[in-house]
């Protein structure tokens, strides 16, 4: 018997808090890199930092999620000061350097045995979304969703992480049509040229950075509010993916980041899908085992093929799509 | 054509002397906007930039000539706070300058431009201009949230923009992108967009470098009205023809110092400036046979090559002869 069931379920990948989370993660991206040029290789660190302060400050001290919530955007803003003071002032490649870097240190420091009482070591930490379901509107029962059943818990996360996304679209969408996006958008291209014109351009970056970080620590949040911290969610791989969403949709764009991520998850959901087909059917000479990483080739050529013909993404404007890298 | 009247008309237009002392490098004036003293910059061993003293007139064009390797742009860079000199110091205005970061220094009203033009070009060229603009609020990241702190601002800034844009022509070009524009475009607008925070010294760094001789005119017009609307200007240049139209006063460097400064007549006729720092034969123009066979006698390289000169410029006499229409072109 093949298993179709994966088409469904594609639909229901449209609204999972997963898009959601990578929605808002490449959103912050795009203030990086597409709107400010900041080469950053190191959004799933920002995640990670924001997801660690809140779970940690929920569970381990009992935090109400407010004060959560403010632990973890704290978190990422002393993150993002933490990278962006000592290589800001240097050129764009020793950010990306120091931020693929810095995201991989903290994976492997919250998985040290020391931290285990604070971090749950590899085991990641369960329960933070005690306080996020107390505020549950929701009447306790079953809503169905196309083929998909889900708890009013779900509902809920679901609700609040669309509102966020609607309302990171309109924050980032102002932000880039004030006078504030246009020094951005002039340091993206040439730094020296806005600090000639009496801007600080060093305080813009910084501030463009803590921005994006922000909204990675917002996604990280709805990311493991209906799960659990993983640390391992927030390697390298997320942040490719991450790359991919943000390219794919318009580096540039503000509804980019959120389309590409719908996007990139349904064909991610689909490929996989299809390959288990084709496996299972001797179309494809692979095994088990050998299907799982197949979806990561795939988006590695999507990667390239996006780089190469369509730099601007699916909304940007051609004319200010930028690879200066 | 005003652009032409314009220029014929200023020398003549200041009369006030600039110094009163006999001319030497590091002159007094008599009102000096910039005054540097003792300004090096090393990198490594060498030394691009040893300036020992150097005053800039108020009110005046200064031009800054010299050879390439002459340490121009880098003194530039040093006075604007791009780079940091291993020692000196000089005031603007009589404040302090040394150490003063670059956007600081734009801000307090001395303003550059570079060499390799600095447009931007993903923003459109209105949006360019805002960029020079001063005292807006919505710069702010908090404030920027909320237009109506800054569009009563934004839409001055507009008006000021689209003023300068019309001034310089490229009031047309306003919502393209500044990628689109042509480089001499680029220039202009790059020229613009610092007049749009209302400097007192403004700093060009070879704004002639690439511009069609057509457009030249129009930057030389519009250089000269920089000075009549009350600023400053320092500009370094290599058309030796362009400095002795419009500045007012040369200063000379080679190898990092001031070599020599005076009166554009003064320093364009002293032979010791002319022979070290513009080369020999900086009249002679190389793209003539005659050019050619003058340098080529002087320098001593083989005689064939001289001869094989001469025989071509016999050749092209007896053509200029049977086709009289080309005389003298070439």
């Amino acid at each position: 018997m093949l298993d179709w069931t994966f088409l469904p379920l594609t639909l229901n990948q449209i609204i999972s808090p997963q898009t959601i989370a990578f929605a808002l993660a490449a959103l912050g991206l795009s203030v990086h890199f597409g709107f400010t040029g900041l080469l950053n290789f190191g959004q799933a660190g920002f995640m990670s930092v924001g997801a660690y302060f809140f779970a940690i400050t929920a569970t381990r001290f009992g935090f109400p999620l407010w004060a959560s919530i403010l632990a973890a955007l704290i978190g990422a803003t002393a993150f993002a000061f933490l990278l962006g003071i000592p290589t800001l002032r240097l050129r764009a490649d020793y950010l990306s350097i120091v931020t693929i870097a810095a995201a991989e240190i903290i994976r492997y420091t919250v998985q040290t045995p020391d931290l285990t009482a604070f971090t749950g070591g590899s085991d990641g930490i369960n329960g933070a979304e005690a306080g996020f379901e107390k505020l549950n509107p929701f009447p306790d029962r079953v809503y169905k969703i196309g083929v998909v059943p889900y708890t009013n818990d779900d509902i809920w996360v679901i609700v609040v992480g669309w509102v966020l996304v609607a309302l990171a679209a309109l924050f980032v969408w102002q932000l880039m049509r004030s006078p504030w996006g246009r020094i951005v958008k002039g340091i993206r291209e040439d730094e020296d040229a806005v600090r000639s014109l009496g801007k600080n351009v060093y305080a813009f970056k910084l501030q463009a950075l803590i921005i994006g970080g922000i909204l990675g620590t917002l996604g990280a949040i709805i990311n493991i509010i209906p799960t659990s911290l993983q640390p391992n969610n927030y390697g390298t791989q997320t942040t490719f993916f991450l790359w991919t969403i943000m390219l794919l949709g318009g580096a540039t764009t503000v509804l980019g980041p959120i389309i590409g991520s719908i996007i990139f998850w349904v064909v991610l959901n689909l490929s996989d899908g299809f390959i288990g087909i084709l496996a299972a059917t001797h179309v494809l000479p692979l095994s088990q085992v050998q299907q799982g990483p197949v979806r990561f080739i795939i988006v590695g050529i999507a990667l390239m093929l996006l780089v190469i013909f369509r730099p601007q993404g699916i909304f940007g404007k051609k004319k200010e799509a930028h690879f200066s890298v | 054509m005003s652009d032409e009247t314009a220029f014929a008309q200023a020398p003549a237009a200041d009369a006030a002397p600039i110094v009163t002392e006999p001319i030497r490098p590091g002159v007094p004036k008599v009102d000096p906007i910039l005054i540097a003293d003792g300004v090096t910059r090393q990198f490594g061993g060498n030394t691009a930039v040893d300036v020992e003293h150097v005053e800039i007139p108020r009110g005046k064009i200064t031009a800054l000539i010299g050879p390439n390797g002459a340490g121009k742009t880098t003194f530039f860079n040093l006075l604007t706070g791009f780079d940091r000199p291993n020692a000196g110091t000089w005031t603007f205005d009589g404040s302090d300058l040394a150490g003063v970061p670059a956007y600081k220094v734009a801000r307090r009203g001395m303003v550059r431009t570079f060499q390799l033009t600095k447009s931007l070009g993903l923003l459109s060229v209105l949006e360019n201009m805002r960029l020079g603009a001063t005292g807006q609020l919505g710069e702010r990241f908090l404030p920027s949230l909320m237009p109506f702190l800054w569009s009563r601002r934004e839409s001055e800034i507009t008006d000021k923009a689209m003023e300068l844009l019309a001034r310089f022509k490229l009031d047309t070009k306003a919502s393209d992108y500044a990628a689109s524009l042509s480089g001499g475009q680029r220039k202009l607008l790059e020229m613009a967009r610092a007049l749009m925070s209302d400097p007192t010294l403004v700093m060009l760094d070879e704004p002639m470098a690439g511009v069609n001789p057509a457009l030249t005119q129009s930057l030389l017009g519009h250089i000269l009205g920089l000075k009549d609307s009350g600023m400053t200007v320092l500009f370094v240049e290599h058309d030796m023809h362009m400095v002795q139209t419009i500045a007012d006063w040369v200063i000379v460097m080679a190898e990092g110092k001031v070599v020599a400064e005076g009166y554009p007549r003064e320093v364009m006729a002293d032979q010791a400036v002319i022979d070290a720092y513009l080369g020999a034969h900086h009249d002679t123009d190389l793209g003539t046979l005659t050019g050619q066979l003058a340098i080529a006698e002087e320098v001593g390289i083989s005689d064939e090559l001289i001869e094989q000169i001469e025989e071509e410029l016999e050749e092209e006499a007896e053509e200029e002869t049977e086709d009289a229409t080309e005389g003298g072109s070439k």
